[in-house]
């Protein structure tokens, strides 16, 4: 992991990329939709989560791609460590790369959508429970389109039926602060998500990689 | 029974739309299901016999 | 009864085998969606509060039933064939799945037009509607991915990973529809009208579901012996089945 974090500064533009891209996304919409408060504040959830999401597939690619293309993830995999360590070790520098920046920024972005300062916590408890998840359960699409023509779209179509319920139950929590009803009841299905995503996706990951490099 | 007419039955009590909309859909569906996979069976078998078919073992 | 089931399990003895088994499914499945038709339309009452339109529920359950069902015979299947590395369990997840895709939409189609008239809408996102959407999305991945892997054994395997893992997904999605009851009180509309149903819907209803499944595996069988038939063209015992 700490050799994945080191390649990742030193190619800092791959991930400043996708953190502007998200930020970017994120800033036009009011922009676009218009500085009406009631509106913004409706879309604020949605909106954020969703470019969280594109974010994460965005940078699925690279989190085995890369290793892919040089021959190293082949070595890798030779190696007497555990596969599942291995994507373990990914996932969690791909979310320190994408997720957690991602977590930092939102109540910044948050701002700007007129979002009252409970939403923007739990915005940004959502964020912090489901970006796991989501490069969790990216690294399962991405281990199992190695190399395979179609790359990016097809991570993203078989990533996208996986990601919907973090989406809704990410957005929703904050929705739900908005409105007043309280996202208890979201954060904790988020929760149980990561959980399950902790327990099945490493292992789902490194049994696609042991298919992929065959 | 109770449609009075086959004007009747066709209508569906004003919901025609829905109802037969869903309906022929679906009957496109399986009609389309079924039929692609006779087209392909026929292509698969007409390949078989050239392959096996003049000078084979 | 001691059938050596294992002796079914290689591509060359189940081709024969399904082929026979074939119209066993689909006559029935003719007669009974022929017999399930007959009682939706005129045998079943017309409903007190959604008139005719509720007829759409002879297409609507059986559809929306079979797609779950299908998935998870798809999942078993893929898993059997990843686990065993047996290329015909592999091969019949990959002849179901088209099926279930459709029965997928058609259950999103016929819904969303019995919605229109009942609920004055074409979509709501609750959580029924959008975990099949999902399911949709499910097996429209599962079947992409693999196309897009050339190596048949590794188009299996990789497939079959993302079937089981999208499983997982479907208990979850499932089980939303709880939270969603306790979280947005009167949201969700509940489709399930079995228990007050009239017994003639409800037959009619059970009728066309035995249809439909009759349907599916008949579609299935033809399906895995093209898909047998494609993999295994150039071996012997297929030339001459099939060939002269």
């Amino acid at each position: 992991m700490a050799r994945d974090l080191l390649i990742a500064l030193r190619h800092r533009s791959d991930v400043l990329t996708t953190f502007f891209f998200f930020v970017i996304v994120v800033s036009l919409y009011p922009l676009g939709v218009g500085p009406e408060r009631e509106t913004l504040r409706e879309i604020a959830p949605g909106v954020i989560w969703v470019a969280a999401l594109l974010a994460a597939m965005l940078s699925l690619a690279r989190m085995f791609g890369t290793d892919y293309a040089d021959g190293t993830l082949e070595q890798l995999a030779l190696t007497p460590q555990p596969l599942v360590v291995l994507v373990i070790a990914k996932v969690a520098a791909h979310w320190l790369t994408t997720g957690l920046p991602l977590v930092l920024v939102a109540p910044v972005l948050g701002l700007q959508f007129d979002l009252p300062a409970d939403s923007l916590a739990t915005l940004s408890w959502s964020l912090l429970i489901g970006t796991p998840v989501l490069s969790l359960l990216g690294s399962v699409g991405a281990s199992l389109t190695l190399g395979v023509r179609g790359g990016a779209a097809l991570t993203s179509l078989l990533v996208l039926p996986l990601y919907v319920p973090v989406l809704i139950f990410g957005a929703g929590a904050v929705a739900a602060t908005v409105t007043g009803s309280g996202a208890h009841g979201h954060l904790t299905v988020l929760g149980a998500m990561l959980m399950i995503a902790l327990v099945f996706a490493p292992w789902a990951s490194a049994a696609a990689l042991r298919i992929s490099l065959e | 029974m109770h449609w009075g007419s086959a004007a009747e039955f066709l209508a569906m009590g004003g919901y025609a739309l829905y109802v037969w909309g869903s309906y022929l859909v679906t009957a496109l569906v399986i009609c389309v299901e079924v039929a692609v996979l006779v087209r392909r069976g026929r292509t698969l078998r007409a390949r078989a016999g050239r392959i096996a078919g003049p000078g084979s073992d | 009864m001691s059938i050596n089931w294992f002796k079914y399990a290689s591509p060359q003895s189940f081709y024969p085998l399904a082929g026979r088994m074939v119209p066993w499914f689909m006559v029935p499945a003719a007669v009974l969606g022929l017999i399930g038709l007959y009682i939706g339309f005129f045998v079943a009452p017309t409903d007190s509060q959604q008139g005719e339109a509720y007829r759409i529920i002879f297409i609507h359950v059986p559809a929306a039933w079979m797609s779950m069902f299908i998935y998870m015979v798809v999942a078993f299947w893929a898993g059997l064939g990843l686990a065993f590395n047996t290329r015909l369990s592999s091969m019949m997840a990959h002849a179901l799945a088209p099926t279930g895709a459709l029965m997928t939409f058609v259950a999103l189609w016929t819904g969303s037009l019995w919605g229109r008239p009942t609920w004055g809408t074409w979509w709501v996102w609750d959580a029924r509607l959008t975990s099949e959407l999902i399911l949709l999305f499910l097996y429209i991945g599962y079947m992409s991915l693999a196309a897009a892997i050339d190596d048949p054994r590794r188009a299996d395997k990789a497939s079959a990973v993302l079937a089981l893992v999208g499983v997982v997904n479907v208990p979850i999605i499932y089980f939303s529809v709880q939270w969603w009851n306790t979280l947005h009180q009167g949201a969700s509309v509940s489709i399930s009208r079995a228990p007050s149903m009239a017994a003639t819907m409800l037959i009619g209803m059970l009728v066309m579901v035995f249809a439909f499944w009759a349907y599916s595996i008949g579609v299935a069988l033809i399906r895995v012996r093209l898909l047998i038939m494609e993999r295994e063209r150039n071996s012997a015992w297929l030339r001459e089945t099939e060939g002269v």
